[in-house]
């Protein structure tokens, strides 16, 4: 399976995002923003960081870039888009995915493990995983707070378009879990035809069982199937 | 403009110091030349008042490649791998405008460890505030906390570990020091010496503003219409741009295309040259006008005195001057050919067509001022009868107020401000006793960790130093890892005033002592004098940073929590009861008086040695060296991080508990060792004649003593949360 | 009544946002953009109707909170 990961100026988590595609033997190309024209890929993945620095809005000036119209014609052709973190921000910037990513609920950068139910399994991200799931991975970000209006809400939740929801770990989804305010406690979402996926958390930072967990795993696994 | 004497003391300058600068290059300087010697003959470039007692520090041995005396430290961990570090303050900026000043500090050490072809895998930070109801202390607090996140997380490098502490005596001077680590290849070092003649000098990064330019010429200087913007100006940070700094000088890197490189730190343009130059015994020359500038009209000396943030100076190769620019354009960066080196020795700089400053270099840098100031010597404090004092305790009651006091509360709130596992090398995270970070693209384990003990250098200074470094080995060894080196980041008072000097000298006395007892040379470091005010200096804060080594990170992991009920709790290491200056004393009792623990180098290295071993024969599940609150507040962190209760020992009817758990005697640490290793474990240290002790028993929940305490672990969480999370709630 | 306040840094200080986003608009085209810089726009409304007070009074909420008066400058741009 051929894989490629944009990099941005800014763009942090490439190479842990390469680590784990690696791990499961995608071959991965790093692609710059400058570039014009994509490698043959399988699976394109959009990573986290602070492209640009999230100046004047995470992600809205990185999806200005000459690349991102190649990666949205191919998004159009249904191959798989994965956005973690600032890759998200960046996919709802271009407009491939609806709503916005606000300012976390405390107002404060906020770093943590987090416990996550998989709402949803139809689909190339999370074939290897059970619904209903709870799986853990880790947040990291400012602007995480997942915000659309009513009808797009009620778009996303009737169709199984919720990818993730914030829990703790037996899986209860509340207020008190909803670790940065994000509408219905939502931390990852898919497009209509379900080849994009934007997810706050990060999948590529739970690779190792034995250091933080290997939940991350999954989500590559389910791809490479 | 004439430079009188006001000019001379607005510059930091003293009437004697200028007429050596007069002496030095046989005629008065002009005031570009004035602003230059300002520069590098104040007490941060030239260490006047610290060099001739740095110089008797131990900062070789077989694994050192780089001392002290270039941007950063080097040290080789084997396989052609080697770690650059630093820990540098930037306490002043930070008290003005916290986040700024945070920020710009963690950029400023990250800029010294990349500009010497390592990638930063880690950052720390030290960071001190007034008491908690000090005004200022709140917003100096979260301004520093978010400077510091601001920065890292934006660059992209984890901040993984760190100390906070509160007291009074930072009151009007809080310290922010931040330390960072970085993987390097031991053949890929590059160093800030000129070589060659007539070699390009090359600016890259961010333009040039008048950022950080003292006001010193502007008050005796005339104010009209363009004063307004001449006004001294804040350094603001811009992780972005140094995220492309980073990634475009670690590219250049690759080839040799970089004679010798620099970071433009304090003292911008001025420092980077002169010392450059100087250290390869040559000339430099360069031409202002083809510096970069953001702001119009900039005069030569805003240019060389500017602290502008994100700017680097290269030697290049020549001919390599059209790749490196490539390379940097690419990037989206400022690249500017502004000089050469030359063979004059001197440094000359032209603008419009003129020589504005022509200087010798030797007057700017190995002739600089260098005092040997008077100290006073300090006497140890005598213990006095605290017996009466301390009879009329619970030690319930001392162990709740202990773990709800600020400077023991879980910091949950500062650290989850910081991306931890940025980088996806992050083994252990804060809140062991050091953090570990992989070594990319190897099995090894860096272990990195930064600690303090002001309140023990303010008591005896002597004694301070060296338990500061022994601490700082404990740290490493409690997460399993052979301790290497240390970074030292020296926080004091005014040096003019002896008793400062007395606690700063016998500070190095007892660090020096330890670090050739325990082979822990001192790579790298800065000092940083003035803290405080006319009416109070801080106590003497020597933070130390450290850095070591696991070999195979296929070994279990090595953390404080406790893992498994059942298992026993040893104490290493001989407790005598010591309540002196203890956090005990100190926080809750207010008794002050009284001599720091001393550190017993011997059982030290012995102890330390022995977890070593300990750890590499698989017999160990956790670990936690015994500091500040002594055996009950290491015992109680063990059990609130691994969710697991402990049925602690009652003592022999001779022992007095209060001592005995709240002593803060050196040397010790807590192991968790499973029923199956505990004969084992046993043999081995009678057998190498450690002293010990069976103190408890990992239970499945509550902190029980019996007689006098049972806790529950969710009450002793909370506590331990409670005070941070309340305050910064509004 | 609804005062308009923007405020921006100072002159002198580094604007990394502002300078990220000319950049910017300068690579798609806009090659006439010689600087930007970016600050923040306040409306805030009083239950007063005597204009100075206002006045006095957002003064103040600056100078107390909603301005960093180490790095930054405002500006009241209208009082309706």
């Amino acid at each position: 399976m051929n894989s490629s990961i944009i990099v941005f100026p800014g763009s942090n988590c490439d190479r842990d995002m390469q680590v784990a595609l690696e791990k499961l033997q995608f071959k991965n190309t790093m692609v710059w923003h400058k570039d014009s024209v994509l490698p043959k890929s399988d699976l394109i993945v959009i990573p986290g960081g602070f492209s640009y620095g999230d100046y004047l809005r995470s992600g809205a000036i990185a999806s200005k870039s000459n690349i991102l119209k190649e990666v949205i014609k191919l998004a159009n052709t249904g191959v798989p888009i994965l956005g973690v973190c600032n890759g998200f921000q960046i996919l709802i910037e271009t407009g491939l995915l609806k709503g916005a990513l606000l300012r976390n609920r405390s107002l404060k950068f906020i770093s943590t493990d987090v416990f996550l139910k998989v709402e949803n399994t139809e689909n190339k991200f999370c074939s290897k995983l059970k619904k209903n799931q709870i799986i853990k991975l880790n947040i990291a970000h400012n602007e995480g707070n997942y915000f659309t209006d009513k009808e797009h809400l009620k778009e996303i939740e009737n169709n199984g378009l919720v990818a993730f929801r914030y829990c703790d770990a037996s899986g209860t989804v509340s207020e008190k879990t909803n670790i940065n305010g994000s509408i219905n406690s939502i931390a990852g979402i898919f497009n209509s035809n379900k080849n994009i996926l934007g997810m706050m958390p990060h999948p590529e930072r739970m690779i190792n069982k034995e250091i933080h967990g290997d939940d991350g795993l999954s989500i590559f696994l389910s791809l490479i199937s | 403009m004439k430079i009188t004497n006001e000019i001379v003391k607005n510059h930091g300058l003293t009437t004697l110091e200028f007429k050596e600068i007069k002496s030095l290059i046989g005629r008065e300087p002009n005031l570009v030349e004035l602003g230059i010697f300002s520069a590098m003959w104040n007490e941060h470039c030239s260490y006047k008042s610290s060099k001739v007692h740095l110089k008797k520090l131990p900062t070789k041995n077989e694994i050192v490649i780089q001392g002290p005396g270039e941007n950063a430290g080097v040290i080789d961990i084997k396989d052609g791998d080697a770690i650059v570090f630093k820990i540098e303050s930037h306490n002043h900026p930070s008290y003005i405008e916290p986040f700024q000043g945070a920020a710009t500090g963690v950029g400023g050490i990250l800029r010294d460890v990349f500009t010497m072809g390592a990638r930063p895998i880690a950052l720390l930070n030290s960071i001190h505030f007034g008491d908690v109801n000090h005004k200022k202390t709140k917003h100096l607090l979260n301004g520093v906390v978010s400077g510091i996140g601001g920065y890292g997380n934006c660059i992209g490098i984890p901040t993984v570990a760190g100390e906070t502490k509160f007291n009074e005596s930072y009151n009007e001077n809080i310290l922010v020091n931040a330390m960072a680590v970085g993987l390097a290849k031991k053949d890929k070092i590059f160093y800030s010496k000129a070589k060659g003649i007539n070699k390009p000098v090359v600016y890259v990064g961010s333009k040039t503003g008048r950022d950080g330019i003292h006001g010193a010429s502007m008050a005796s200087a005339e104010f009209d219409e363009n004063s307004e913007e001449k006004k001294p100006t804040v350094q603001v940070g811009d992780p972005f741009t140094e995220k492309l700094l980073l990634e475009s000088c670690l590219e250049l890197m690759k080839d040799k295309s970089i004679i010798a490189i620099q970071d433009m730190g304090a003292a911008g343009l001025t420092s980077s040259s002169v010392e450059m130059a100087s250290k390869g015994g040559l000339g430099i020359e360069l031409e202002l006008n083809k510096v970069p500038i953001r702001e119009q009209d900039m005069t030569p000396y805003e240019i060389m005195l500017s602290e502008s943030q994100e700017r680097m100076l290269i030697i290049l190769e020549e001919g390599k001057e059209d790749y490196a620019k490539k390379i940097f354009e690419k990037w989206d960066l400022d690249f500017s050919i502004i000089g050469k080196t030359t063979a004059t020795n001197r440094l000359v700089l032209k603008f419009d067509n003129e020589t504005v400053a022509d200087l010798p270099l030797s007057a700017l840098s190995d002739k600089a001022p260098m005092y040997e100031r008077k100290s006073k010597k300090i006497k140890l404090p005598k213990k006095f009868d605290y017996k009466d004092k301390i009879k009329k305790f619970e030690i319930k009651d001392l162990i709740l107020k202990l773990i709800s006091h600020p400077n023991f509360n879980n910091k949950n709130w500062i650290t989850s401000q910081f991306d931890q596992l940025v980088m996806g090398d992050t083994i252990l995270r804060s809140g062991s006793d050091a953090a570990i970070i992989k070594a990319h693209d190897t099995n090894k384990g860096i272990a990195v960790t930064v600690d303090s003990s002001a309140k023990f250098c303010a008591a005896f200074p002597l004694y301070g130093g060296k338990q500061i470094i022994a601490e700082c080995w404990r740290n490493l060894i409690a997460v399993g890892a052979k301790p290497l080196a240390v970074t030292n980041c020296l926080n004091f008072g005014n040096p003019e005033n002896p008793e400062i000097m007395g606690q700063f000298t016998d500070c190095l006395k007892g660090m020096k002592e330890a670090c050739v007892f325990l082979n822990m040379p001192i790579v790298s470091g800065n000092v940083s004098f003035y803290n405080g005010t006319n009416q109070k200096n801080i106590d003497p804060t020597p933070v130390i940073g450290g850095v070591g080594l696991i070999t195979n990170l296929d070994r279990k992991l090595i953390d404080h929590k406790l893992k498994k009920e059942g298992n026993i709790i040893i104490k290493i290491g001989k407790t005598f009861g010591h309540l002196y200056q203890s956090a005990l004393f100190l926080e809750i009792l207010n008794l002050k008086d009284g001599p720091p623990p001393e550190v017993n180098l011997t059982n030290e290295k012995n102890n330390g040695e022995m977890i070593l071993k300990l750890v590499s024969g698989n017999l160990i599940e956790s670990c936690h060296d015994i500091s500040s609150g002594g055996t009950i507040m290491s015992l109680f962190e063990m059990a609130i991080g691994g969710n697991l209760g402990l049925k602690i020992n009652k003592l022999k009817s001779t022992q007095n508990y209060i001592e005995y758990f709240f002593g803060e005697d050196q040397g010790r640490y807590l192991i968790e060792v499973s029923k199956a290793n505990l004969s084992k474990v046993i043999e081995i240290l009678k057998k190498d004649s450690i002293a010990y002790q069976e103190i408890a028993t990992v239970i499945k929940e509550n902190i029980e003593l019996e007689s006098f305490f049972e806790f529950k672990i969710s009450e002793l969480d909370n506590l331990n949360q409670k005070w941070f999370n309340d305050y910064n709630a509004n | 009544m609804i005062i308009s306040l923007v405020v921006t840094l100072k002159k002198s200080v580094l604007d990394p946002q502002g300078k990220t986003i000319q950049s910017t608009l300068n690579n798609m085209g806009y090659k006439s953009l010689s600087n930007l810089r970016q600050g923040k726009y306040f409306t805030i409304e009083l239950n007063e109707t005597d204009k100075s007070k206002a006045e006095n009074i957002v003064k103040e909420m600056c100078e107390k909170l909603l301005v960093n008066q180490i790095i930054e400058d405002y500006k009241i741009d209208s009082i309706k």
